[in-house]
This record gives C-alpha cells, sequence and structure tokens, in this order.
C-alpha cells in the first residue's frame, strides 16, 4: 500500500525512577533504535521530538535537543506537543515527511523524567488554563477522573471492583516477562484489594504510576527500506490523531463540565470510539483483523472502556472480555501484551512510541516470552488531555 | 470584624442573596443556545454556529448524579491546603443538568461522601467554602458545592 512506512528499529531506555534527566533516557532509546535499524546516525535527515512539560526550555524544543545530544549532524528537527499522545503526533509527523518525500529516514524520540505522585499544573497563578483551574478549584486529579468513569461503568454496565483488578493481575504477569517495564513482579487479586483506596472506586495498583522512561523509532519510505535490506519489515498503515467533534458530552481531563448539548445531538460513537475507528479506515482492517492491542491502561477500568472503543467487545462487555481470558497472553486477542502502563507507569511523551515499539517487536516474532505466536496486525490507542486522539495500525 | 470572601474564581456563581437564590453562573450563545460552563467568553463553540457575543446565564440549581469519587491524598497546588493540618478527603460529584444537557463536576458539601450517594440521585448546587490554604489571611474563599436533596424535599434541609 502506498501509505505505508517501514519501521526500521525500535529502541527504550528501561521505565522506572532512575533520578536523571530526560535527554539521557532519550539518548539511549535513540540510539538503542539507531542500532536496531542498522542506521548510522549522520544518515538520519529528520528528528522528530515528542515534547514534555516537564524539563524546562529543552522539553519544548525536545527534537533538537535530542539532535543536540546525538552530536549535530544538521538534520532537520521537530518538535511537537499533544499531552499522552504526543508520542503519536510525533509518529505521524515523521510518516507525513517520509509520504512526502522530505526525508527517507526520520528518527522519532520521546522521554520523560516523571516526578513522584500525582501530575501537577505548571506553577504560578494562571486562572485562564483549564488544567490549572481543575486543581485550584477542585482538587481534580487524574486519578478522580479515572475514579468517575470507573464508577460510572459500575452503576451503568454492574462492573465491579474484582472486574478491574484481573486487569492489573492479567498486565502485571505480562509485564513480568517485559525487561523494559518498571514493575516486573506478578500481582494477586488480594494484593489489588489490599492496596489504598486513591480515588473511591480505585485503588492504589488500580492506578499506573508516573515514571521516567524513553522509547524510539527508526521509520523510512518503503523504497529505503529495500534498498537497505529490509525486504519485509513492520509497516505503518495508519495514524489517526482525531480531536473530538462537538458537543464533546463525556467529561474529559482536564474539564470541569461537558459541553452543552442543547443545541447539537452528541454523535452516537465515543471520542475514544472515533479514534480507532478512524485508525481501521485508514488501515482498511477491522478489530477482527488484530493479532494484539496496546491500549492506554491509566486505570485498569479505563482498559475495559477500550476493549469496547476499539471494537474488541459491544458497549459495556468489557468486564466480561477481561474474565474469559480473551485479552491475556495466550487468549483470542491480547491486550497490553507490553504489560501496559500498570507495569510501566506512565513517561508521558515516550509511551505512544513505545506502543508502537511492542507491536514492532510482537510483529517480527522478537518479543520473547510474551511473544504472541505469528502475529500479524496490532493496533495502539491513547487519548491526550485537551482532546488528542491517538491510534496506529502496524501490519506486517 | 467579618472575614474577607472570595469567590475561588470571580463570575462563576452568585455572590450575593440566599441559599435558595445560589446558581453557578454559565455563558449562553444568543443564537443557538449552547450554554457553557466554566462560562466561556467571547464567541460560541458550536462549530456549526456564527452567534456573536455570549450572555451570563444561571444554569439549573438541581441536577442528577453522573459519577462520584473522593480524593484520599492531598491534591498538589495550586489546590489550596494547609500542609500543617492533616488531610481530611473531599467527595467529587459529576452532575447532569437536564436543561442544559451538559455535565458539572463540582465538590460535595461537607460531610456527604461517597457512601451518600448514588448515580442518579438529585442534588442541588449550593454555597459553599473551600478549605484555608496557608497564607490566606483569614480571608474565605467561597464555591459551590453538590449536596442530597433529601427525598419529598424540594431543596434546603439535606
Amino acid at each position: 500500500m502506498s501509505g505505508d512506512v517501514a519501521v526500521l528499529g525500535a529502541g527504550m531506555h528501561p521505565w522506572g525512577k532512575w533520578g536523571r534527566g530526560f535527554v539521557e533516557y532519550g539518548t539511549v532509546a535513540a540510539r538503542g533504535a539507531l542500532a536496531d535499524a542498522g542506521i548510522e546516525w549522520r544518515d538520519v535527515r529528520s528528528v522528530v521530538g515528542a515534547g514534555t512539560v516537564r524539563g524546562g526550555y529543552p522539553g519544548y524544543v525536545a527534537g533538537a535537543t535530542f539532535a543536540q545530544a546525538l552530536g549535530w549532524q544538521g538534520a532537520r528537527v521537530t518538535s511537537v506537543y499533544a499531552a499522552c499522545a504526543s508520542g503519536a503526533q510525533a509518529v505521524n509527523t515523521a510518516r507525513a515527511q517520509i509520504l512526502a518525500g522530505m526525508a527517507d529516514v526520520v528518527l522519532v524520540v520521546g522521554a520523560d523524567a516523571a516526578p513522584k505522585g500525582f501530575f501537577a499544573p505548571a506553577g504560578g497563578e494562571r486562572p485562564d488554563d483549564p488544567d490549572w483551574l481543575r486543581f485550584r478549584v477542585l482538587g481534580a486529579t487524574n486519578p478522580a477522573y479515572f475514579a468517575l468513569y470507573a464508577r460510572r461503568r459500575m452503576a451503568l454496565h454492574g462492573d465491579t471492583p474484582e472486574d478491574f483488578a484481573l486487569v492489573k493481575v492479567k498486565n502485571a504477569a505480562a509485564g513480568a516477562l517485559n525487561p523494559n517495564a518498571r514493575y516486573r513482579a506478578a500481582v494477586s487479586p488480594e494484593q489489588v484489594a489490599a492496596s489504598a483506596v486513591v480515588a473511591d472506586p480505585l485503588r492504589l495498583l488500580d492506578i499506573c504510576a508516573t515514571s521516567d522512561g524513553a522509547a524510539a523509532l527508526v521509520l523510512s519510505s518503503m523504497d529505503f527500506a529495500r534498498r537497505h535490506g529490509a525486504s519485509d519489515p513492520v509497516r505503518i498503515r495508519a495514524v489517526s490523531t482525531v480531536t473530538p467533534t462537538y458537543p464533546k458530552a463525556v467529561l474529559d481531563l482536564p474539564d470541569i463540565a461537558t459541553d452543552s448539548a442543547v443545541a447539537v445531538e452528541p454523535s452516537p460513537m465515543s471520542f475514544r470510539g472515533s479514534i480507532a475507528r478512524a485508525a481501521y479506515e485508514e488501515a482498511g482492517i477491522g478489530p477482527g483483523d488484530l493479532s494484539l492491542a496496546e491500549v492506554y491502561d491509566l486505570s485498569t477500568a479505563l482498559e475495559l472502556e477500550w476493549y469496547e472503543d476499539i471494537g474488541l467487545c459491544a458497549p459495556g462487555e468489557g468486564a466480561a472480555l477481561v474474565r474469559s481470558g480473551a485479552t491475556a497472553l495466550g487468549g483470542r486477542i491480547p491486550v497490553n501484551p507490553s504489560g501496559g502502563l500498570a507495569s510501566f507507569g506512565e513517561a508521558v511523551p515516550a509511551q505512544a512510541i513505545a506502543q508502537v515499539c511492542e507491536l514492532t517487536w510482537q510483529l517480527r516474532g522478537t518479543a520473547g516470552e510474551r511473544q504472541i505466536p505469528g502475529a500479524r496486525a496490532g493496533i495502539t490507542a491513547n487519548q491526550g488531555l485537551f482532546g488528542h486522539g491517538s491510534a496506529v495500525v502496524a501490519v506486517r | 470584624m467579618p472575614s474577607k470572601r472570595i469567590p475561588v474564581v470571580a463570575g462563576w456563581f452568585t455572590e450575593d442573596g440566599t441559599e435558595e437564590d445560589f446558581r453557578l453562573l454559565g455563558t449562553r450563545c444568543p443564537l443557538c443556545s449552547s450554554v457553557f460552563f466554566p462560562p466561556q467568553k467571547g464567541l460560541c463553540r458550536n462549530p456549526g454556529c456564527t452567534g456573536g457575543e455570549l450572555a451570563e446565564v444561571p444554569l439549573s440549581r438541581h441536577g442528577t448524579v453522573w459519577s462520584y469519587t473522593d480524593g484520599r491524598y492531598r491534591p498538589p497546588a495550586p489546590y489550596l491546603s494547609d500542609p500543617e493540618v492533616p488531610w481530611e478527603p473531599y467527595t467529587l460529584v459529576a452532575v447532569e443538568l437536564a436543561a442544559e444537557r451538559m455535565v458539572v463536576l463540582g465538590q460535595a458539601a461537607p460531610g456527604v461522601g461517597v457512601g451518600d450517594l448514588a448515580v442518579g440521585m438529585t442534588v442541588e448546587a449550593v454555597p459553599g467554602v473551600m478549605d484555608a490554604g496557608p497564607g490566606d489571611d483569614g480571608a474565605v474563599r467561597t464555591t459551590w458545592h453538590w449536596r442530597p436533596v433529601a427525598a419529598g424535599s424540594s431543596g434546603g434541609a439535606a
């Protein structure tokens, strides 16, 4: 297909709390991806950095920051920021440059060094910033929003905290097999139930941590990949970066209220559902074609929503799907075989890139103990606050 | 001398009058009637509307619970909270307003815990005050709270 770009290399800096700067993590991941691709840094003609708001000025100009750290060699640089969706926007920017003929080989890098505990908005008095206001007026942390969705699922669909815990148990089992994951121990339902309530009904082990980490990809045109000797590379076939449609009727970070549906009827499809739909339409595949999915499990309950949003089951049936074992390694459609955010914690701009790294390794058949036999197609899905959709379809 | 009363954000709710008069304040498009909260300044966000300047409008006082949770740990700044005072969890309620067809988040009135709430329950907007932050110099920060409406009552005592 003419819209494909090749994934020549993937690399990561392991997730954790390492006490170093994001530039160092990103450089390690970038070198890993270049070595995996067999590409010399000097031959990269474009660098796209996914930005971070936690690294000062270098975080805002992430593309240039990584290019300098790897050694200036004159490549074009681009820096993008889209909250949790930054990584997918970086992948999409690289893809657009390749398909437009602006560059044959593009390096994509995202890295973060996260604080302990809750993410907090930037400092100062900023009453025009919705992210500042939700903390100032309501103390509404990210887990508070995850908990509102979880409680709503319990009321609407009859989900239970025990259902939510199954997601953690499943993802911890997969993460235990992933050397790049931060948490590599099995977790039992009893351990989830014994962890402290953070935002009722969610407990500490239902909510993803904030982590340091970095991920990088080397992408190229299909022609370049062939010339480079990669005759059957993993291909990125679609990238969805859609925004919501008015009125957005589901309360979403960092909003204090939804849009009003007085004048316009809300779309019957949720924003999250529309993210996946756009990716499927562009790729020409559907949920039935998937071998695996990597979804943004900021909380255990949210992973169940994603099952429904990416079409693995009907609305309200997410809990039944995880209970059936279908989404575990060895199941019909494994979700988060990497271990997901439950095992990684969130390193914001690196996370959507890390999802594509996992697809790459699974589709190559090099995912080691967590390999899904014969994996042919996968989707990543993610949502960044302020209305950023993100999904990538990769095939082999 | 009574403490100075400062709204946590100016213009989001009425500041004078009785509890029965209390309302959240949004804005409404003069052309398509879309409502915005927090009060959007300027022009309508409905992509199919070319309406002019939005005008202030009081929101419905009653709504139904869309979802709820609580905060068991102290949120980071800029939430105002004195680190010297032991943390008291607060309850958050997302409330669906039927006339406006929108959901508005708020803290629950003091004493209302997650065990007192259920999705679909009727609640009302009432005036409230926030915890004092360090350096507030005795000023009281006013806000809005959601409070369950007692069955068979039109509001008021809950």
